[in-house]
């Protein structure tokens, strides 16, 4: 039997990147871009933060060394830079990835998926040569990037954590950005249904040319979408390093979690609130090999356990495309260059 | 009218496509309170000078003025803020979205469906239209779509209103209504552009008369001061004597038999009910009846592109062996021998390859001719420079992507790849639409050819003239019925109007 | 309402059919040096060499010895097999991106002949299945997402997607089954010392090793050129990609051809799955085909589906990727940085296509348009 209380929250720790990998893809296919960058802007998300977090930690190190402790630059600006100088380096790092695929994309028209694929190669090497080069770059004096400082402000639990027992264990023990990615998710899911400019995404993404004789920037929408989706996918490779990893980076440890993001866009059918439990489902399946009772002659069963978020994902694919429900396919135009002068 | 200051202006407009010229220093000026009829044959610039009205393309050269200020139109945005809406002919809707939603696309104000909604039913009832908001734009009829598309126009409040081509799918009824309400937009003091090339419509409805030829603007009239006559003449540039020939059939042979065809499209609305008539060798048969009342399926049914419900199609060889059509591919029916062409609506999205050259295109009915597992490109490239030759068709060259040949000359190649395989039955839709008068003519003439040397012709066209001057019979369809086959030597012009416009009127379909 | 004192919009973009040929090669020349300059600045940046030197070390990284060189042309027949198998698909504008996946099928179905049947077959016959067995495990694994496509018009490019992370669990999976010794995780060197199911050398020189992979790589680039531009089933597969609609109207059954396409396309990366086992590595991991399945789709892509120039762009690719990494090592640095300068050599290829298709027209009010 599995120990639901020790399994959910290592089920949400690994869902909470997945979700926000997801809901950044969601955003940007409603606007008809298929991102197959977005393994790429989570590697990319993630560096940036370590590279502003890193720079910053060993500044501060070197003020210390030549300021008391109670000085008021210390103890007043360093834990709120802490926070904001590696969540917002996470955020220009993405934001420029997104601004690459737009440009490449929606201005010069190329082709989607060559365009994702390339970012991915791009962004997954970028993130593995600062990580392992970053300290000889900057000539700085440790062993290895454990950004403890930084980390212990990202992964801060909430107060109650402790107090509550098993609820608190399973509610309360998680970081803040892990909350944040639940809001940004529902926040999305309402912004899409229930809002003018969600509305408007959605035409853009069924039909571009619909949407342009009505007025509606397209380009404008196809851009704006990509970039604040590949920021929130940004967020979650800074999550999966500040949080989960503790502040540690090691080269291809976030792994394929960005290809599983774009699985769960289908198996939620496109749509963030779904997302949320989906992500933690998948979480939960991700590392479900490590509660199942194992024979320890037959370790390769734990293989075949990590395939469940695959297979599922291809069921549902199959599933939505044999029932051929109008609203649950991909966004109609998804994959396609808009030209309005195209005759 | 009313007002002195033109409601808009254009100033010597050109627009350009690559190399093609669609508008060539078009001036044109509207009203308000008046109904302007834009006239002029497919392709003559009609839609591409209304869509730079719209804000969808924008204008190589010259000036638009609305109310007589200069305005600059760069987006469809803008188009809406000067108080221009159109309503397309390719319906420019949403299928996943609602009526609402798609109602309010586009708008600036706080997106409220409720409100939305009253305000939509409001406008309903005030005109007497029937619009569900809530309902999905795949679950509607075609005129229940053309409905939700004037219905967003009116509700953006636009004072401009232009609509092209918008009785092209309309039921005789529905079009009425559609009037009733132009009139009553135009006492409203809103000025209206409405594309047609429907004569009758024209004087039913319109103030004055706009013309448009290849592109460039030949002139403008009261409604009340000319004639069909003279419109025509505008339109075409002379005076239309048609005079195709026609010669008798010579020993006519039934050679296509289709009875009780009935046919349902995808999402179960019955397209064609209980068809039945013969196609004969020597013969032109020709189709009329209003866009979308069944041709298409009819003709891809015989083709074997289309899946039926119900009844059959025999092919009749000279020896008078019938063998059944239906249920096979058009490969099936090839390797069975029946040599049949057809020369589809769609040229470019089904009779050829745009991408590809004249060649590659003429490898599309003999690729599988070569030896072993490769395609013999000598023979259709023989065929292409025959074809270019013979058919004078326009092009640097056979090695050119048919995409980039004008339409007259893309009709050209289809038609002439398709008469090349000596067919025994030869469809044809839509065979001079978007041709010059020249280009036209030239069909005509391969079309009669191919009669006079045996070939059974099915002709559906959309102008009665031709229709008449060209065949032998005339079916008729309405409503995916067919509702009379007449004599094409005796038959009246309104005769067959009629019959476009009722439903089952001799459906046994034998004369 | 109407304003008045807007600006004309400063340009607008038109499609052009007009580029010469020469004219359309010299754009995407210009792409490449433009890409290759801006590479040298960044290595510069991070490296502090100066660009000569970047470039000169990038060639030694690429052909600095013989045994570089035909690691180089070995690399690069590897990265143009996974190419060629993957553009009858994209000529049928099918996204296969499945290529990591058809390829690990082919070398796993490779490694379980060579482990279990090693001690039944001759070696002749044992080789002959491994590449049957490889071609077939290939072939299947494309066709799976190609029935979905023709039956339900399933999304093929997450369907591959999907596809690839399925066979890479599967061969995880069986390298735990065959772990040898027990506990190590890996599957080692397949048969070590009877060398069976090895594929032989040709000749007996320096590099005659890499041969065959280099002689089946040339084999089928020439074979794809001939199929695809000469063959009936190459003529099909280019109808149905540019209109279904027409290839029905011909009587193209359109179904077939994506099956019979994707089995073929899935084959080639299966036998390239075998080269890989029995040719090169002896051996199969997860990381067998190390995002190369990715890599060739976009070598198809830059060489517009043209199996020659694919030629070039997969030499280019393992240029950099050898270069690259050379320059990183010695410095000290990742060897990650050779992707960098892949994704910012296609970022540039890619974008220069749209200066031929497209054309910027600026909008000047006293000219004639400008459209010349």
């Amino acid at each position: 039997m599995i120990n639901l209380v020790s399994f959910i929250p290592k089920a949400v720790v690994q869902g909470i990147p997945l979700l926000y990998g997801s809901t950044g893809e969601i955003v940007t296919q409603k606007s008809g871009n298929l991102n197959l960058g977005i393994p790429g802007v989570m590697y990319v998300g993630a560096i940036s933060g370590v590279i502003g977090a890193f720079n910053f930690e060993q500044a501060v190190k070197s003020y210390q060394a030549t300021h008391e402790a109670a000085d008021t630059f210390l103890t007043v600006f360093v834990p709120m830079l802490s926070v904001m100088i590696p969540l917002l380096s996470c955020l220009l790092g993405s934001l420029i990835m997104g601004l690459i695929y737009c440009f490449l994309t929606v201005t010069l028209r190329a082709n989607q998926n060559v365009t994702g694929l390339a970012m991915t190669t791009f962004g997954v090497g970028f993130g593995n040569f600062f990580g392992a080069s970053l300290i000889k770059l900057s000539g700085a004096d440790v062993p290895s990037i454990a950004l403890t400082t930084t980390s212990k402000y990202f992964s801060q639990k909430l107060p109650f954590a402790e107090t509550t027992g098993w609820f608190g264990k399973i509610f309360f023990s998680y970081g803040p950005l892990a909350y944040f990615s639940i809001l940004v998710a529902i926040a999305a899911a309402i912004i899409i249904k229930k809002t003018r400019v969600g509305l408007h995404l959605r035409a853009v993404g069924e039909s571009p040319a619909t949407a342009d004789s009505a007025g509606i920037n397209v380009t404008m929408y196809k851009y704006g979408a990509t970039c604040i989706g590949c920021m929130i996918a940004g967020l979650g490779g800074l999550y999966y390093v500040m949080d989960y990893a503790t502040g540690v980076w090691s080269n291809d440890a976030f792994g394929d979690r960005g290809w599983l993001a774009i699985a769960l866009v289908i198996f939620t059918i496109w749509k963030p609130d779904m997302s949320i439990f989906a992500s933690i489902l998948f979480g939960g399946l991700y590392i479900l090999y490590l509660f199942l009772p194992i024979n320890i002659d037959h370790m390769e069963y734990q293989q075949l356990y990590k395939m469940i978020p695959y297979v599922v994902t291809l069921v549902v694919l199959v599933i939505t495309s044999i029932r051929n429900k109008r609203e649950n396919q991909p966004p109609a135009s998804l994959g396609l260059p808009y030209f309005r002068e195209e005759r | 009218m009313a007002n002195t200051t033109p409601a808009v202006q254009m100033k010597n407009i050109t627009k350009r496509f690559g190399l093609v010229t669609a508008n060539s220093g078009v001036n044109l000026e509207l009203y308000r309170g008046e109904i302007l009829a834009l006239l002029g044959e497919n392709g003559s610039g009609k839609t591409t000078l209304m869509n730079m009205l719209c804000g969808l393309y924008f204008p190589d050269e010259g000036e638009i003025l609305i109310n007589g200020k200069p305005a600059t139109i760069a987006s469809p945005k803008d188009s809406f803020e000067y108080g221009i809406g159109m309503v397309h002919q390719h319906f420019k809707l949403i299928d996943v979205l609602s009526a609402a939603e798609n109602i309010v696309l586009g708008l600036d104000e706080k997106l409220d469906i409720k409100k939305a909604s009253a305000k939509i039913t409001e406008i309903c009832n005030k005109y007497g239209f029937d619009v569900d908001p809530s309902q999905k734009i795949y679950d509607m009829s075609v005129s229940q779509k053309q409905t939700v598309e004037i219905v967003k126009v009116l509700y953006r409040g636009a004072d401009i209103l232009i609509l092209d081509e918008p009785t092209a799918v309309l039921t005789p009824q529905e079009t009425e209504k559609l009037f009733a309400v132009l009139r009553k937009m135009k006492e409203d003091n809103k000025a209206i552009i409405i594309i047609t090339h429907k004569m009758h419509e024209v004087e039913s409805l319109s103030d004055r008369v706009a013309v448009l030829r290849k592109g460039k603007y030949i002139g403008d009239m009261r409604t009340a001061d000319t004639n069909a006559a003279e419109m025509t003449d505008m339109m075409v540039g002379r005076k239309v004597v048609l005079n195709i020939i026609r010669p008798e059939p010579v020993n006519p042979k039934d050679r296509i038999l289709v009875n009780g065809l009935t046919v349902k499209s995808e999402d179960g609305i019955t397209k064609l009910k209980n068809v039945s008539f013969t196609i004969r060798s020597g013969e032109i048969l020709g189709i009329a009846g209003i866009s979308g009342c069944g041709q298409k399926e009819l003709l891809e049914a015989i083709a074997g592109l289309q899946s039926v419900e119900s009844g059959s199609v025999e092919y009749v060889d000279d020896k008078g062996k019938r063998e059944q059509l239906l249920g096979k591919d058009p490969k099936q029916i090839r390797d069975m021998g029946v040599a049949l062409s057809f020369v589809p609506e769609d040229r470019l999205g089904m009779g050829l390859v745009g991408n590809m050259d004249i060649t590659d295109n003429m490898m599309l009915r003999s690729y599988e001719n070569g030896h072993g597992p490769f395609t013999d490109r000598k023979t259709p490239q023989k065929l292409a420079q025959s074809v270019v030759e013979d058919l004078e068709v326009v092009t640097p060259g056979i090695n050119t992507p048919v995409r980039s040949l004008s339409g007259g000359n893309v009709q050209k190649i289809l038609v002439g790849r398709e008469i090349a395989s000596a067919p025994k039955v030869l469809l044809t839709a839509y065979a001079v639409r978007g041709l010059d008068i020249n280009a036209s003519y030239t069909i005509y003439d391969l079309i009669n050819e191919q009669k006079k040397a045996g070939v059974a012709v099915v002709y559906v066209g959309e102008d009665l003239d031709v229709l008449m001057e060209l065949s032998d019979r005339i079916l008729v369809l309405c409503g995916g019925e067919v509702s009379g086959v007449l004599d094409g030597r005796t038959a009246d012009r309104n005769e067959v109007g009629l019959l476009m416009t009722k439903v089952g009127g001799n459906s046994d379909g034998k004369n | 309402m109407a304003k008045t004192n807007k600006s004309e919009p400063l340009f607008h973009i038109a499609k052009r059919s007009d580029m010469t040929f020469k004219k359309a090669i010299l754009v995407r020349v210009i792409a490449v040096v433009a890409a290759l300059v801006l590479c040298a600045i960044i290595t510069m940046i991070t490296t502090g060499l100066n660009p000569f030197t970047v470039y000169g070390s990038m060639a030694k990284g690429a052909f600095g010895t013989v045994r570089k060189s035909w690691i180089t042309v070995q690399d690069t027949s590897i990265l143009l097999l996974i190419a060629l198998a993957l553009t009858p698909a994209f000529k049928m504008r099918f996204w296969n991106i499945g290529g990591e996946g058809q390829v690990l099928i082919g070398a796993l179905a490779t490694s379980a002949v060579m482990l279990k049947l090693a001690d039944h077959l001759p070696n002749p016959l044992l080789i002959a299945v491994m590449l049957v067995a490889a071609v077939l495990a290939g072939g299947i694994w494309g066709v799976i997402p190609a029935i979905f496509k023709a039956k339900w018009n399933t999304n093929e490019t997450l369907f591959t997607l999907m596809m690839n992370y399925i066979a890479t669990q599967l061969v995880a999976f069986f390298i735990i089954v065959w772990e040898y010794p027990k506990g190590a995780g890996k599957v080692g060197i397949i048969n070590p010392k009877t060398e069976l199911g090895w594929l032989p050398k040709i000749g007996n020189f320096m590099g005659s090793k890499y041969m065959l992979t280099i002689f089946i790589a040339v084999l089928t680039t020439i074979a794809m050129f001939a199929y695809l531009y000469y063959s009936k089933q190459g003529y099909e597969i280019c109808v149905v990609g540019e209109s279904e609609n027409t290839a029905r109207y011909v009587g193209i059954n359109v179904g077939k051809v994506i099956i019979r396409t994707m089995f073929i396309s899935g084959a080639i990366c299966g036998l390239t799955g075998f080269i890989l086992v029995a040719g090169i590595h002896q051996t199969i991991t997860t990381s067998l085909v190390g995002g190369q399945g990715f890599t060739a789709v976009m070598v198809s892509w830059l060489a517009k589906f043209n199996p020659f120039i694919m030629i070039f762009a997969s030499l280019l690719i393992i240029f950099l990727k050898k270069g690259a990494g050379e320059v990183a090592t010695s410095c000290g640095l990742n060897e990650s940085f050779s992707e960098i300068l892949t994704g910012i050599i296609i970022f540039f290829i890619i974008g220069c296509e749209f200066f031929i298709r497209y054309k910027i027209i600026f909008n000047k009010k006293s000219a004639k348009g400008g459209n010349k």
